[in-house]
């Protein structure tokens, strides 16, 4: 579970959360806005990426600041633009990177890696450059490095920005099939379908809070 | 793509050999090339280099853009030194130059970059004692390697736009948005390197 108390953050004169208290305990939840709404900032409080200026941020009641690797091992993150999220040259090598800490073992790690990798269609890829694969692939490749951990929560900041539509249709598919609960911040409308509870953020205050139908509803009127 | 050498995925010899050993021999060649002026000697070590291309197998694919930037390289640094400091030496200079890089480059060609963190992991190991982080620096390894890729590609794509708004000959068109994006992925790198619980370890000790 995820418990926001008003929860405030500031950018030097630029308040970009502001009095932001939700409880998020669906399987699915979805942080929707416009640019600069928010709500990649509030996501990152998740994991301690940004601490907040006032108020409390709680996952499965740790503090994410104070207790942040505590926090990190159950929260996986997925960035918008996976070239920044891939930290080795292979994509092998970048999935064993994750499991650095729980796999002491190399061959196991780059066994785990690769089967991973299978798992998630890349299996011919395991020693190709990163950097050399699709987005779609690249995308695919930094949520499996996330998952590889088996968090408890996946939290994703606009993870289909540089997708085509069949990648980011193959991504909400993937996405979909996760034991994990969910928290996605996006302004991409179409991988709501099947997500519990949709947030919507405005000017860093929580505009609307309800089931995908009437926050979108909302949402569109906002920028209408 | 990078000339430079990213893993090549092979079963030969060089492939195959311990990754701390094979590091010891590329500065054992480069320090050996340093310390000798007979161009002799010099041409040796280049023969050496290339017969190691051959035992690896390295498809041509990958050989070539190698051989393209030697002699680019060559070319260039040679011209110059011919001119400042005579032709002899300029030989010496160069088979210098082409022996270190095509060394280094094939070393990086046939070693997986994990091996190479964890061979200087284990070899820094003893140094831990006097505060030297180990982790640390193999992860400094890996992400010297992987930034080859990354910087290329940002390279690449800021020229292209460069050139889409006719500006392919300013340097400033060039460096100025490679200089921007360079330190925003380093930003962006450093917040996934977080995310991803790098640092944590020092709460888990």
């Amino acid at each position: 579970m995820i418990e926001f108390g008003r929860v405030g953050h500031r950018y030097g004169e630029r308040t970009v959360l502001d009095d932001v208290t939700l409880t998020l305990a669906e399987p699915r939840v979805a942080l929707v806005g416009a640019n600069g709404s928010g709500k990649s900032t509030l996501a990152r409080t998740v994991n301690g990426l940004v601490a907040p200026s006032s108020g409390t941020v709680r996952v499965d009641g740790r503090d994410p600041v104070r207790d942040g690797a505590a926090v990190r091992r159950r929260v996986g993150f997925v960035f918008s633009d996976p070239d920044s999220q891939i930290v080795m040259p292979t994509a092998g090598e970048d999935v064993a990177f994750s499991l650095r800490r729980t796999v002491r073992d190399r061959a196991e790690r780059a066994r785990l890696a690769a089967a991973t990798l299978a798992d998630f269609g890349l299996g011919d890829h395991v020693e190709h450059p990163a950097h050399q694969l699709s987005g779609g692939q690249k995308q695919l490749l930094a949520l499996a490095a996330v998952l590889v951990l088996d968090p408890d929560v996946l939290v994703c900041d606009e993870p289909t920005t540089l997708l085509d539509l069949r990648n980011k249709r193959a991504f909400a598919e993937r996405l979909a099939g996760l034991r994990q609960q969910v928290l996605l911040a996006t302004h991409d409308l179409d991988l709501l379908d099947g997500f519990d509870r949709v947030v919507v953020l405005d000017g860093g205050r929580v505009v609307a809070d309800d089931e995908p139908g009437p926050a979108v509803a909302y949402y569109r009127a906002l920028c209408s | 793509m990078t000339p430079l050498g990213l893993y090549e995925p092979g079963t030969s010899p060089l492939h195959r050999a311990p990754p701390g050993a094979s590091l010891l021999a590329v500065v054992a060649l480069a320090a050996g090339s340093v310390l000798t002026d007979d161009p002799r000697v010099l041409g040796g070590l280049c023969a050496l280099v290339a017969a190691g291309w051959v035992v690896a197998r390295i498809p041509w694919r990958r050989v070539w853009p190698v051989l393209r930037m030697l002699v680019a390289l060559a070319v260039l640094l040679g011209a110059v030194q011919w001119w400042l400091i005579g032709p002899e030496r300029t030989l010496v200079v160069v088979l210098r130059l082409v022996s270190a890089l095509g060394a280094a480059t094939l070393f990086t060609l046939t070693t997986r970059v994990d091996d190479l963190v964890g061979a200087v992991e284990r070899g820094l190991g003893p140094l831990r004692r006097f505060g030297v982080d180990p982790a640390q620096l193999g992860l400094l390894v890996g992400l010297t390697m992987q930034s080859i890729g990354t910087l290329s590609g940002i390279a690449g794509q800021v020229r292209a736009a460069a050139k889409a708004r006719g500006a392919d000959r300013s340097p400033t068109a060039f460096a100025v948005p490679f200089l921007v994006r360079t330190l925003r992925h380093a930003d962006a790198l450093g917040e996934a390197l977080a995310a991803r619980g790098w640092g944590d370890e020092d709460d888990d000790r």
